[in-house]
């Protein structure tokens, strides 16, 4: 009122906010995973794992995921892959409460068929309830998507992701152990000694329904959950990924990655018998040879790999569903299910990060 | 062939520069009119679209709380039923010694996680995202913002960039929860656009918020600038007619003159067709030349024009048009387009008698009679029915719209009627013409109309908009300064630095002798889904004295005192018809009866006044900083400099009542340089317009004064005589634009004003002004007939017994 000097310039901000430039974190190595880990933990070889406890968050560690893919099947037979994939990625070691939390939490979910690849995103902070995990009783979740324990520890989950013009909702369980990868846990990403802790629960069956845009589709199928915590897991030079995970008609499974890197690959991984107990591959033991290469997203992705392990006598053709699983997100890599055929059969999920576009 | 014939067509205008100037000038000035609006016109648009899409929200909902203020969990438990929502948190913060409004938004929402860098400066360090999400943060200015406030070593970091809005800041929403020291809550929850298809309905999860539509959100503001962008355009095709009637006696002339030109090159074999191509080509030439000559002229009268229109913009709506110009395509091609067309138009008709004439003809003389009659009325029959359709809309419809098509119609329609009017006149000066020079000079000052009729149209309706336009200013500005008179009648206002402070300042200044020290404070709430700010009042008879009340109830200051009533504004009351002794709710347990109602100029939101006990008993913390002291004049120096000593505030804290005053009307003249700007120009081409029409008809009317002169009219008297009749045609013109300008006036006032604004305004008369119109018509008129009478008075006989020799 007498307060209004200058009447005339009652002026209301309409403006909301600002021109949202497209800005990334910066990538050192893939997605910042190269960058040093100043005032973070780092994975110590010799470390116990301890469950509930570790399947809930490190925030003391840069980075985390869980990542759940699944090989399903509906009535007819016809071929499906589902991701969903949490990841927690921390400006600085620690948890504070309030909008204040370092830690930043990533959703990715994905949902692959022989001729579609639907994807979605999230992006959260840490401190407001947005996201988070518990670990016991085990809950993780982001927006309206979770994955929550049903019964003890992580053997039974409940899981939920929707994007624009897709969702799902499953049930998982699982009777065979956990799989602690490389040493007890402690898996080496470089030859350098990079490393992380990384375990899995490779065997879940699961049932439920996919919404597609043609309709909900009952499913069936198995499901395979990595855990992976670390501060600075690749080398400064190590630039992408190629990562399979492979459950074969035997019951055997295999976890094998290639880390592309300037002085040359790494390569590791994890031999699974039927009964669920691991054996660790060294560098060198298990390999991948691109075979034909998809154009993806404007870059040159391999969709059709020769895999061997002369170890178990393993020589077999990995070929993606859907050579078109692009993840177009924040951090864009090619994530989607694939057959295996050969001295081995069975299907998997292949991740492959790092692939530039061309010029 | 073609090129010799070219060269020959050419050639005329070395001969004659001024035809050409005038073709290019006119061209080039309505270009420029024309261009530099639309130039303004697309700035404004662009700067609204860039601000709108700003977090991609230009057509995203938003959610408020009735209360105003959104609680955190409200959010996160939106967030987990799927919603995807954007948050944005506001307020005030000082920053060095000043403030500035504040918005935190999170910078993780939307994905992608995007933000400023590319032009900082700095990209590596501004786009580190982290630097943004970690104590102690970043704040984001405009360069211009940053300029304009003091470098201080501080955190936050300030980083610059071109793509904040100007006058604010920006940060991610956990420092901006810590500037403001709000944790816990939220202002508004804006929609995104993207959502997955199967989600529980808002109004189930979150019934204590309301969701406005990004139409209602945007849409007051936006219809406001839509009608001052289509008053501006308006202005600019009103400039452009104007400027089209020089063209068209220029071409019309150019023609004529080469009459005898098209003859010999018809009689040496050009075919017809060549001919008037090689004519539209050069027009088409000349056309484009102009035009772009009218682009540099536009540009430069919207780069100059600019700052004002935008302070205009943001003074009476609230919208932020930023202060430079682009070369946007939109302008420059609807410019060239414009010159082309009005071009095409003006030279179609000569063109036309091209065509149509016989290739030995003599260039015609015939005098205009029975048939200029007729058009004349029908011309005049077609204004009538156009005014007629144009108070017809007002009758039938209401609105901004209705008011301009009215506008339209009024002014097209008086122009059409004005050759008939100003004949009608001439006939009856005739009547009273005594002797056979003053018979001849009546009746041949209608044989002129024909030829006069565009250019005394162009300053019909030039004279009439300055009228209108003036007065309706003019009436603004007298009402406006009462008000202020009204408004601001403490003595001093004085902002102290902290609430506590204030508490401290009112305690004391109620002990000093004759001192009222009169706390201004508000609460602002949303009604109806706008803000609305309410201020608490105490009872003092500065208010019952001063207060500039429109209508209200007997003993409304009573009632107001007593919590029994509610004063609104008058832009609420009409947005809404309410009237004093309706009862207004304010929340779902506060409601009361109107009591009256205020004048308010220059706010776009509502506004009421209710007791300040009654408010703050309803929120119970608004800042307690500023008020409004009265005191006896003689005392103030003393009392300043002992509030001064006592309160540890800056120089500018307190501001006087004179200062504000003329800071405020500064302002307010400024909003209006840009109407004027265009009023003047108009004004100026109308002018022009005339000039050319002389010049054209100067050609044609040799074989008439011819005879004048053969009877024994001295040339220099004949000169005479044209200046007069030329006065004498500005003058009634100038007499007919009276009454539609005040027509003009009104429309603008209770109609225009209302609809676009929200308030109305008396009408004030300002007969000085309309003087000096009539003269400055006047003056336009004596100097467009000047340089035709000089050259009557010194052709040579030999000229005029030609006509005799020629035309026979």
């Amino acid at each position: 009122m007498n307060d209004k000097p200058l009447p005339i310039l009652a002026a209301v901000l309409l403006t909301l906010g600002l021109t949202l430039a497209p800005m990334l974190l910066r990538a050192q190595g893939f997605a910042g995973l190269g960058t040093k880990a100043e005032g973070f933990a780092i994975p110590e070889p010799g470390t116990v794992l301890s469950f509930p406890r570790d399947h809930g968050p490190h925030p003391d560690f840069r980075i985390e995921w869980w990542y759940l893919t699944a090989n399903l099947q509906d009535a007819d037979g016809q071929d499906y892959g589902i991701q969903w994939t949490l990841f927690r990625s921390a400006l600085a070691p620690g948890e504070r409460s309030g909008w204040d939390s370092p830690q930043i939490w990533m959703g990715h979910a994905g949902l692959t068929t022989e001729r579609q690849h639907h994807f979605a995103e999230r992006l959260a902070r840490g401190g407001i309830g947005q996201a988070g995990i518990t670990a016991d009783p085990f809950s993780a979740w982001i927006d309206d998507w979770h994955m929550r324990g049903t019964g003890v520890g992580i053997d039974q989950l409940s899981l939920r992701a929707s994007g624009m013009e897709f969702s799902y909702n499953l049930q998982l369980s699982a009777d065979t152990p956990l799989v602690l990868h490389g040493a007890d846990g402690y898996s080496v990403k470089s030859a350098s000694g990079q490393a992380s802790y990384y375990y899995s629960q490779p065997g879940y069956r699961i049932e439920g329904q996919l919404m597609l845009p043609s309709g909900p589709v009952a499913v069936t199928g198995h499901g395979w959950l990595d855990r992976e915590w670390s501060s600075q897991p690749l080398d400064e030079d190590q630039t992408g990924w190629d990562w399979f995970s492979l459950t074969f008609d035997s019951g055997e499974k295999l976890m094998g990655f290639v880390l592309r890197g300037a002085g040359g690959d790494f390569t590791s991984g994890t031999w699974i018998t039927a009964d669920g107990s691991p054996r660790a591959l060294p560098d060198g033991a298990f390999s991948a040879q691109p075979l034909d290469y998809s154009s993806v997203a404007g870059r040159s992705v391999p969709t059709r790999w020769q895999i061997s392990l002369p170890e178990q006598e393993l020589s077999a053709t990995v070929e993606a569903l859907n050579p078109q699983s692009w993840m177009g997100t924040a951090f864009p890599y090619w994530e989607g299910p694939v057959r295996v055929s050969g001295s081995h059969n069975g299907r998997g999920y292949l991740e492959m990060t790092g692939y530039e576009p061309d010029e | 062939m073609i090129t010799a014939a070219f060269l020959t067509l050419l050639s005329h205008w070395r001969r004659h520069p001024f035809q050409l100037l005038a073709i290019v000038a006119g061209l080039a000035l309505s270009t420029g009119l024309w261009s530099a609006v639309q130039a303004i016109n697309a700035e404004a648009r662009a700067s609204y679209a860039r601000a709108a899409s700003q977090l991609g929200q230009a057509q995203a909902d938003q959610l408020v709380a009735g209360d105003g203020v959104i609680p955190l969990d409200t959010y996160v438990a939106l967030r987990r039923a799927g919603w995807r929502l954007a948050p944005v948190l506001e307020g005030r913060i000082k920053l060095g010694t000043q403030s500035i409004d504040l918005m935190g938004i999170d910078l993780l929402n939307p994905p992608p996680v995007a933000l400023l860098s590319e032009e900082t400066g700095e990209e590596d360090e501004a786009s580190d995202i982290s630097l943004s999400l970690l104590p102690p943060g970043q704040l984001f200015l405009h360069p211009d913002t940053a300029a304009s406030f003091p470098p201080v070593e501080r955190t936050p970091r300030i980083v610059v960039s071109p793509n904040v809005p100007r006058g604010t800041a920006i940060a991610d929403i956990s420092l901006a929860s810590r500037l403001l020291q709000r944790p816990d809550t939220l202002d508004r929850l804006v929609i995104l656009p993207e959502q997955s298809s199967d989600l529980p309905p808002l109004e189930q999860l979150a019934s204590a918020l309301t969701r406005i539509s990004a139409q209602t959100a945007g849409s007051a503001t936006a219809r406001l600038t839509d009608s001052f962008h289509l008053n501006l355009t308006a202005f600019g095709l009103l400039s452009f007619a104007v400027g089209l009637f020089i063209v068209q006696g220029s071409i019309g002339l150019g023609l004529k003159h080469r009459r005898g030109l098209f003859r010999t090159l018809r009689s040496l074999g050009v075919p017809l067709r060549t001919l008037a191509g090689l004519l539209v080509a050069e027009l088409a030439l000349i056309a484009l030349g102009a035009g772009g000559l009218g682009l540099l002229i536009g540009y430069g009268v919207a780069a100059a024009l600019l700052p004002d229109v935008s302070a205009t913009l943001s003074g009476l709506y609230g919208a932020s048009v930023e202060g430079s110009l682009t070369l946007r395509p939109v302008w420059v091609l609807s410019g060239l387009g414009m010159a082309l067309a009005g071009t095409a138009l003006a030279g179609a008709r000569a063109l036309f008698s091209l065509w149509t004439m016989p290739v030995l003809a003599a260039p015609a003389t015939s005098a205009r009679g029975q048939q200029t009659a007729r058009s004349f009325r029908l011309t005049a029959l077609a204004g009538f029915l156009m005014m007629s359709a144009g108070c017809a809309t007002l009758w039938m419809f209401d609105g901004l719209v209705a008011g301009f098509a009215f506008l339209g119609g009024l002014m097209l329609g008086a122009a059409l009627l004005l050759p008939q009017a100003l004949s009608m006149l001439l006939r009856l000066g005739a009547r009273s013409a005594r002797g056979p020079l003053a018979e001849w000079v009546w009746a041949d000052s209608r044989a002129q109309l024909p030829g006069l009729s565009l250019a005394l149209m162009a300053l019909l309706l030039a004279l009439a908009t300055n009228i209108g336009v003036g007065t309706m200013t003019s009436s603004f500005r007298l009402t406006f300064t009462g008000w202020l008179d009204q408004r601001l009648a403490a003595e001093f206002y004085i902002t102290l630095n902290s609430d506590q402070q204030g508490t401290d300042f009112a305690a004391w200044a109620e002990t000093q002798p004759d001192v009222r020290p009169l706390p201004i404070r508000w609460h602002e709430i949303r009604h109806r889904e706008a803000p609305l700010r309410i201020y608490g009042v105490v009872d003092d008879p500065t208010y019952r004295d001063n207060w500039p009340i429109l209508r209200a109830l007997p003993g409304v200051w009573d009632q107001v005192a007593a919590g029994q009533g509610i004063l609104i504004n008058e832009q609420l009351a009409r947005r809404h018809e309410y009237a004093p002794g309706d009862t207004l709710t304010l929340a779902p347990d506060w409601s009361a009866p109107i009591a009256g109602i205020y004048s308010d100029y220059g706010n776009p939101n509502g506004q009421a006044i209710v007791a300040l006990p009654d408010l703050l008993h309803r929120a119970p913390d608004i800042p307690n900083r500023q008020f409004g002291v009265r005191i006896p004049p003689e005392r103030s120096a003393d009392f300043i400099s002992s509030v001064r000593q006592r309160f540890d505030i800056k120089t500018e804290s307190i501001r006087d009542q004179a200062t504000i005053k003329a800071r405020s009307l500064a302002i307010f003249d400024r909003t209006f340089v840009v109407t004027e700007a265009l009023n003047l120009l108009t004004l100026g081409v109308a002018s022009f317009a005339m000039l050319t029409s002389l010049l054209t008809l100067w050609g044609q009317r040799l074989p008439q004064l011819a005879p004048v002169w053969a009877m024994g009219v001295t040339r220099a008297r004949l000169a005479r005589i044209d200046i007069l009749r030329s006065l004498l045609l500005a003058g009634l013109t100038a007499c007919l634009a009276l009454p539609l300008g005040l027509a003009l006036a009104w429309a603008l006032l209770d109609v225009i004003n209302v609809a676009a604004f929200g308030w109305q305004l008396p009408m004030y008369l300002f007969p000085l002004d309309w003087l000096r119109l009539f003269l400055l018509a006047l003056l336009a008129a004596a100097l467009a007939a000047l340089i035709p009478a000089r050259k009557l008075s010194r052709l040579s006989p030999s000229h005029l017994l030609k006509v005799f020799a020629n035309e026979r």
